[in-house]
């Protein structure tokens, strides 16, 4: 047993660091691009569960149809929230920032008001049962989300790479005005980013929701580890997201399992507050954003 | 060829009382100091007059306002140098956790907590927020979310100073007229105060360092330093009104970082405009008696003023203050087009 215990920390160090990358894709996606912080990440993260519980239960769908069904849905709402309300106040950092808090922890207190809370609403497990990977027993959700996070990677990194959106959203990120020039239109991919950023919130809901109860505290939550590991990382840049991701959840791990599973919460504080004073622009952040945030 | 039609506009005419500067006036008539002085002594002498006549229910209500509008003056405030803060709610539950524990395990009356947890709130801002001052608005909005919300969970998890259970029976103010009187003279204060520090030469370079830091870099001045002494204000106008609530309501516990505490003055900030202090306040004053009248609604309320927040940066950015301001003082005419 004694060689299973550092298996154990690197295994479940592994798996929480993706479920925390989960979150924090969407986020960084659409800052990267279009700039916008997106405050209400966490919200959309626990509507897209609710949806997904409202088609299985009001409506009757199997969860292979509800949870495709909901990411649409989820990445349409974060489409026309871009149309309805950002695109009044755009290019004001403040003021995005504050309408995209504020529909966000509107959105969390209204589900909460609905009463959508307690043991009757979680999503269900893919498949039960597990397998044992180095001697450290895993349950089959846990794999199919390492499994989710790396294709995600590899999906995105495709798509960036090799279609015309993408080539898109990476020309909006390097330079808005020359982008512009070429005719790529910045409101459009404002919203696709913004939409996009929705959906990979809603994915990782089907995914990581099913290990747990569903409630609206669980958003704010969300949107906390996404912060954490984008101020830890670099906001811009996708490596520094998943070296962010892996910090913060080895850091949370190694914490439950040393210290005591209460002092967890520190971790991503304390990372916070190091990188802060050691590198302000984040581990992989580059010169230019030092410029931006500094 | 579309026929070529009349066209309207508005003119507006500043009205001729102002004399240049802002400060300075040309008053020629008893008329004319009225329009000056009845706008700010008007709610001066209306704040000093309610502790009076609301008693019970209202007068808590009265408290309430003064304390969200203390914590919007303090975000005012901050906002003057550029620190954009999403959690004022730390200042709030630091200024309420120094002067709950002082009085439960010290046994101390709120005569000593009160400044005690006013200087040691705005001491423990300053200095737990200091390393996060070098970052620029996101970046500082985001770090200033997560902290209330990460100490709030810390308090949950460990269990000290009560967990999440609190601690209740501290001591109370000796009556509730002294403790309207005290939110609402330290209201005023704090209002008339910024206004003042803002238009010297300190505040200057406060707002400068909002406008452009490099600027005022260059101007040889430690812009970091006068931003962590901005800190340690806000932080402390927000701890003394944490202790005042603290004390009001003879309970301690983790809703001192609660959401509110950092939503509502945002909100009021946003409703009633930016940067005057004056426009804090009235948002403030507009907001929390309409959301105790709302009360109804319970869990909604946060919902609302996340609501009134989004309508109004989008349909009024300037906010009530400015619109108003702008209405008393100038003369507006519909003239043609030529």
């Amino acid at each position: 047993m004694e060689t299973a215990k550092p298996m154990s920390l690197l295994v479940y160090g592994i798996i929480n660091s993706v479920i925390l990358a989960l979150y924090a894709a969407g986020f960084s996606l659409t800052y990267g691009i279009s700039g916008i912080a997106n405050f209400s990440h966490g919200a959309l993260y626990i509507l897209s569960g609710f949806t997904a519980w409202n088609f299985m239960y009001a409506a009757g769908l199997p969860f292979y149809l509800a949870a495709p069904l909901s990411v649409i849905i989820t990445a349409a709402l974060g489409f026309l929230f871009y149309w309805v309300l950002l695109l009044r106040i755009r290019g004001i950092p403040l003021a995005e920032l504050i309408v995209t808090f504020a529909a966000g922890v509107a959105t969390l207190e209204l589900l909460m008001w609905k009463g959508f809370y307690g043991i009757r609403y979680s999503l269900p497990l893919f498949m039960r049962g597990g397998v044992e990977i180095g001697m450290v027993a895993v349950d089959y959700q846990r794999v199919f989300i390492l499994g989710t996070g790396v294709l995600l990677v590899v999906l995105l990194w495709l798509f960036v790479h090799h279609t015309k959106i993408g080539l898109a959203f990476r020309a909006m990120a390097q330079n808005e005005r020359t982008a512009l020039s070429v005719g790529i239109e910045s409101d459009w991919i404002g919203s696709l980013s913004l939409s996009f950023g929705s959906a990979l919130a809603a994915v990782a809901a089907m995914v990581v929701l099913p290990l747990g109860m569903m409630e609206s505290a669980i958003g704010l939550e969300v949107l906390i580890y996404a912060l954490a590991v984008a101020i830890v990382g670099g906001l811009e840049s996708t490596l520094g997201m998943i070296v962010g991701s892996f910090i913060i959840g080895f850091g949370q791990v190694a914490a439950a399992r040393y210290i005591g599973a209460k002092w967890m919460i520190i971790v991503p504080l304390a990372a916070i507050v190091l990188v802060l004073v050691v590198r302000p622009s984040g581990i992989f952040g580059k010169y230019k954003e030092l410029e931006e945030r500094v | 060829m579309p026929e070529v039609q009349t066209k309207y506009r508005k003119k507006r005419l500043d009205r001729g009382i102002k004399a240049r500067v802002d400060t300075i006036f040309a008053v020629a008539s008893y008329g004319d100091l009225l329009y000056l002085l009845l706008p700010r002594a008007l709610p001066v002498l209306g704040l000093l007059i309610l502790p009076l006549l609301l008693t019970g229910y209202w007068g808590k209500v009265l408290v309430y306002t003064c304390v969200y509008g203390l914590l919007a003056l303090s975000w005012d405030f901050m906002a003057s140098c550029g620190l954009f803060s999403l959690g004022q709610a730390l200042f709030f539950g630091f200024g309420a956790y120094f002067a709950g524990t002082l009085n439960h395990y010290f046994h101390l009356p709120p005569a000593v907590t009160l400044p005690v947890a006013t200087m040691g709130g705005g001491l423990l801002s300053a200095a737990l927020l200091g390393p996060v001052v070098r970052l620029r608005g996101v970046y500082f909005a985001m770090v200033t979310l997560m902290l209330p919300i990460l100490l709030r969970k810390m308090i949950d998890t460990t269990g000290v100073f009560g967990g999440a259970h609190g601690i209740s029976r501290l001591a109370p103010f000796p009556s509730d007229l002294l403790a309207a009187y005290l939110a609402v003279l330290v209201f005023l204060f704090c209002l008339f105060a910024f206004r003042r520090i803002i238009s010297s030469d300190y505040g200057l370079v406060l707002i400068a360092i909002r406008d452009d830091d490099r600027a005022v870099m260059s101007g040889a001045i430690n812009i970091y330093s006068r931003k962590i002494q901005a800190l340690f204000i806000s932080g402390a106008v927000g701890a003394f009104a944490g202790a005042l609530m603290t004390h009001h309501y003879q309970f301690l516990g983790m809703s001192a970082f609660a959401l509110d505490y950092s939503i509502l003055p945002v909100a009021a900030v946003a409703l009633g405009g930016q940067g005057t202090f004056a426009g804090a306040a009235l948002g403030s004053l507009i907001l929390v008696p309409l959301s105790e009248a709302l009360r109804a609604l319970g869990g909604l309320r946060i919902a609302i003023y996340c609501g009134i927040l989004i309508v109004s940066i989008i349909v009024l950015p300037e906010g009530v203050f400015h619109y108003v301001a702008r209405k008393y003082h100038q003369f507006e005419r519909v003239v043609e087009v030529k």
